[in-house]
Order: structure tokens, then sequence, then C-alpha cells
């Protein structure tokens, strides 16, 4: 057993055979687990806080069936099979990734529809399922559950399969997992009972952060002795991507919830920063969390899942090196623009500015690098509809990176900012990009780990993707349309020199662009459904009747190796 | 340590720094004898085996 204590530091394994015992890994998970269920319980014990209690409780019960679930497997004896790839937790993660998907775009319905309809859909008597409280729970479903199991779930795919080497670790890989379950838990129960910092995308309080930072570095841990463990001297670009962000976002979550709590049992704290330092760190967190978790993790995706479905190599592996020094560059200069016209100084503005401007350079680099990877397989597109949601997905790449830099320039902030405008840029990154990308890769992922020759349905591919596009278009130019309007009327002044319409008639000139974004969010929503049903049937191992004819499937010459 | 200090080395020695960072990566890219190096690195994905 004390092979798996060398996997962790990072030693190369040859031998196979399963082992019995205690190893290194099993035994620093469960005194892990051990010190933070006895500090739970004392959080149960001592808090006078209720909020904190409830909280308290499920930290306590989250730790105990950790160490349950430790010792009955090893007990059961681990047998980690050194000479195979670590297969189990990349299938945990597409669960957890279809699982939140749907939760949140959900929730994104929801709360479309609260806007829309706000006289039936406001609850005087439950403000838990009102906006204000729904909101964070969206944002944080899509991005930190969805978003980041698909990125956690992929990276620990990809790390192994371009490294040759097995994940490291031993069971740590499955409390990155799990940890990462209870933080999304914490923050999301947090949100609905009214614990947040108010800080976008930021929102869980200090002990969450706290536990968010433990997790964090033990998938760094994982990920960089996978990487010292690999047989292949080259470290392929996809981990460079990865790396990143899973560097970067342990930086910015770090810096950006620097707090002092009001007792060590309250669950209330404050910032460290105050004032414009504050709302500089903020958005310097938050752009670059767009930057290096909702770009670098799934351009890692990308530089994987493109060339791999289109069989084809990436079309300029020097484009993709500089493609990924210039992102990082420049990503982490660009937080400002989101402080246009506020207390920043204007040289800062005009920094963050700049640098969003550039940074359309690297971006655009990328897309290229990604779209011309399909050359000599374009007809691809036509019969391969994986293949095309992953393309649509790079264009929206290339779309919404444009996108932003131009709203980045202080003129047209000063018409888009505030506005639904922006809500519109957000999402045709965020379902075009991120999600499509994400989409693509479940899709790739599922037969291949449950080995399956082929997925239950093209025919469902083909509709979710259909129904999902026409759900974006209706989502973002609704938003382009309302936010636009609503920048235009905020400014316009009549003859005598007053605002030409106060703030309910901009909101009432809304209503219609609200009901066709919440129909559109429907539709997204639909469309994950059905991809949740096919990839059931998928690992099933069902093949839709009138779909087995062999000369209509791709899949059986996209993995050859899979039986 | 005062604020013009920091700004003054951050415009000047830390512009220096990432230009000669930046334009070493550009020329680690760009080097002929890497050609080979990275026309392998572009297939890495594509071969991929189903065991270790």
């Amino acid at each position: 057993m004390a092979d798996r204590g060398d996997a962790m530091r990072g030693l190369t394994m040859s031998d196979s055979t399963a082992r019995k015992g205690i190893g290194l890994d099993v035994l620093t998970l469960g005194v892990f687990l051990s010190v933070m269920a006895l500090v739970s319980l004392f959080l149960t014990a001592k808090t006078q806080d209720p909020l904190m209690a409830v909280h308290a409780v499920i930290l306590l019960i989250a730790f105990v069936l950790g160490i349950i679930a430790l010792a009955m497997r090893a007990a059961g004896g681990l047998h980690f099979d050194q000479s195979r790839y670590e297969e189990g937790i990349v299938k945990a993660g597409v669960v957890a990734t279809v699982f939140w998907g749907v939760v949140g775009f959900l929730v994104g319905v929801v709360i479309a529809s609260q806007l829309a309809f706000p006289n039936l859909l406001y609850f005087e008597n439950i403000g838990w399922l009102n906006f204000g409280r729904l909101r964070p729970v969206h944002t944080s479903a899509v991005i930190f559950a969805f978003g980041g199991n698909a990125l956690m779930m992929t990276s620990f795919y990809v790390v192994q399969r371009t490294n040759h080497a097995r994940l490291a670790g031993g069971v740590w890989p499955w409390f990155v997992f799990w940890g990462y379950q209870l933080f999304i838990i914490l923050a999301a129960t947090g949100y609905v009972a009214g614990i947040t910092q108010s800080k976008e995308y930021a929102e869980p309080e200090w002990y969450v952060d706290i536990w968010l930072t433990i997790v964090w570095v033990a998938y760094l841990l994982v990920f960089l002795g996978t990487l010292w463990k690999r047989k292949i001297k080259h470290i392929y670009v996809a981990n460079w991507f990865y790396l990143s962000f899973i560097v970067t976002v342990a930086m910015l979550h770090i810096v950006n919830n620097l707090s002092i709590p009001i007792g060590l049992t309250e669950h209330k704290s404050y910032s460290l920063f105050a004032g414009v330092q504050d709302a500089m760190t903020q958005w310097w967190y938050a752009h670059n969390a767009v930057g290096f978790f909702l770009t670098s993790g799934f351009l890692g995706m990308m530089y994987y899942f493109v060339p791999k479905r289109a069989e084809r190599p990436v079309y300029s592996y020097r484009l993709s090196i500089v493609h990924f020094w210039s992102l990082i560059f420049i990503y982490i200069w660009a937080g400002p623009h989101h402080l246009h016209y506020t207390a920043l100084p204007m040289w800062a503005q005009t920094l963050g500015m700049t640098f969003s401007v550039i940074l359309w350079m690297p971006s655009w680099g990328g897309m290229i690098n990604g779209l011309m990877t399909l050359s000599g397989a374009w007809d691809k597109l036509r019969t391969d509809p994986v293949m095309r949601m992953l393309v649509v997905s790079v264009a929206f790449y290339g779309m919404s990176t444009f996108e932003g830099p131009v709203m980045s320039i202080r003129a047209v902030n000063s018409l888009s900012h505030y506005t639904d405008w922006t809500i519109g840029h957000v999402h045709s990154g965020a379902l075009g990009w991120v999600a499509y990308v994400s989409f693509g890769a479940l899709y790739c992922l599922v037969p291949w780990l449950w080995k399956r020759a082929r997925l239950y349905s093209n025919d469902l591919v083909e509709w979710h993707f259909w129904i999902s596009t026409i759900g974006i278009v209706f989502y973002i130019t609704s938003m382009w349309v309302s936010g636009i309007m609503q920048g235009l009327m905020w400014r316009a002044y009549n003859s005598f020199g007053f605002l030409e319409y106060s703030f309910v008639e901009t909101v009432e000139a809304m209503h219609p662009y609200y009901i066709i974004r919440a129909a559109g969010g429907l539709l997204f929503l639909l469309g994950s459904l059905i991809m949740a049903y096919n990839l059931w049937r998928t690992a099933r191992g069902d093949v839709r009747k009138g779909e087995d004819v062999p000369d209509m499937v791709p899949f059986s010459t996209v993995i050859p190796a899979v039986q | 340590m005062s604020y013009e200090n920091v700004a003054e080395f951050a415009q000047t020695w830390g512009l220096v720094y990432f230009f000669i960072l930046f334009s070493l990566v550009v020329v680690y890219a760009l080097w002929p004898a890497n050609q080979k190096q990275f026309d392998e690195a572009a297939r890495i994905p594509l071969e991929d085996e189903e065991d270790l």
C-alpha cells in the first residue's frame, strides 16, 4: 500500500497488483475529515447564530458521511489499478455536471419569469423564493456548479489522457469532487437563507470561502501530481489552460475574500477592503473569474475535444502557445472596465479599457485556431451534430469576445452599463460558449466512459442543438433591444433639459423583452433535458430504433478503441 | 514604500520584465528547431490509448 503514498509524492508506478491496507492517502484524508468533523461539532454546539447552526449541522453530517464512506472503501480493500486511467471520478463528474446544469438553467427560467411576470411570481410571505435570493443561486449554480464540475471532470480526464498518467493522490481526487459538491450546497442554502457577503460571484461567507480554498488546493495538488507522473515529455497545451485556471482562481478567490468574521461562530464577516479599493478588488476578481474560470478552463476543453472529435491535429500549435501566454498576460488587467465613471482613478479605467480591447487579438487567435482545426474535416459539421455543437461554441466565443471589448470602451459603456445589454452579453458567452463546449464534451465523454459504440440518438442531439440555439438567439437579441432601449431612455432629455422618462417607464418598456428572454431560457432548459435523457439512455447502452444503421454512425470511426 | 515608488517600479521595470518575458515566449514558439516537437504535440489528443 506504500506505493499509493509514492503516487502522491508523484513517482511513477509500474506495479499494477491490487493492494490491501491503509495507504498514506487514506490515512491523511481520514485524519483530515476527523479533525473537520470535530471542528463542525464544536461549531454546532457553540454557535448562537441560527443560520450558522444550520450550516454547522450540514458540515457535521457531510464529514461523518465522508468518514463512513472512506472507512467502508478502506475496509473493502481499495483496488486502484495503476495500469488503468481513473475514470470513475470522471463519470461522477459527468452526472454532477448534467444535474447542476439542469438545476441552474431551471432557476434561471424561474427568475426570468419572476422579472417578466412580477404580479404572478412575487411571493410576499416566502422571502427566500424571490428574485433577490434566487438570483445568486442561479449564477452560482450555472458558473460554479455546472461550469465548475464540467471543468473539474474534463480536467481530470484530459490531464490523464494527454500525459499518459493515472490521476495522482489515491482517494484525494474523490475528496476534491465531494468537497466541491459540499461547497455548492453550502453556497446555495446560504443564499436562500440570506447569508451573503454581497460580492458578485463571490457571495459565500468566510467559512465557506475557507472550505473552498482547502478543496481547491487539494485540486491543484492532484493536478500537479498527475503532471509530475507524466510519461510524455511535452505538456500538452490544454493542460496549461487548465493549470492557469486552477492557479489563478485560487489567487483571485483568496484575495477577494480577505475578510474578518464578527466572531468565529458567526456567519457574518466584513471585507478587509473599503470603498473604491473594495470595488476594484471585487471586479479584478469577477472579471478574471470570467477570464480564467469561464474562458481559460473552457479553452483547455476546446484544445482537447475539438481536435479529438474532428480527428485532426491542432491547426497551429505555435498559435496555441502564443494564444495561451497573450491571453493570460492581458486578461488579468481588464477588470477596471467594470468601473467606468466611478471613483476609480481615470488612468485605471483607461488601463482596463485598453487591455480589454487588446484582448480581442488573443481571443480571436484562439477562435481561429479552434475553427481551423477542422481543416479537411468540414463535412463533419453536416454529419456530426456533436462536432457542430463544439464549432458553434467556438463561434460564440469569437462573438462574445468581440462584443466584450466593444462594451468596455468608455463611450459605449456609458450607454451599455447597468442595462440588459450586459446580461445579453454574459449569456451569449455563458450559453453559447461555456455551455455548448461543455455539452459537446459531455456528448463525447459519455460513450467513451461507459464504453458504448455510439450515443443513444444523434437525432436527439440535433433537437437539442436547434432548440437551444433558437433559445440563445431569443435571449441575446431580446436583451440587445431591451438594453439599448433602456440605455437610450435613461439618457433622453426633453426640450426643457429634464429627463424624458421616469424609471418605471423604462421598466414598463422592457416587459415584452423580458417575456421573450424567459421563453429563450425555457427553450435552453428544454434542450438540456433532452441531453440529460439522451446521455442517460447512452450510459444504459440503448440505441434508438432506426438509428442503429452503421453507415449513419460516425462514432465507430471516431473512437476505434472502444468496443 | 510609498504609492509613487510602487507605481514607478511597476511602470518601468514591470513593463520591461513583461516585455522580455513575452518576447521569449514568441521566440520559443517561432524557433524553427521546435517545429518537429510542436507537430508531435499537436497530435497528442489523437494518440491516447485505452490503457496506460
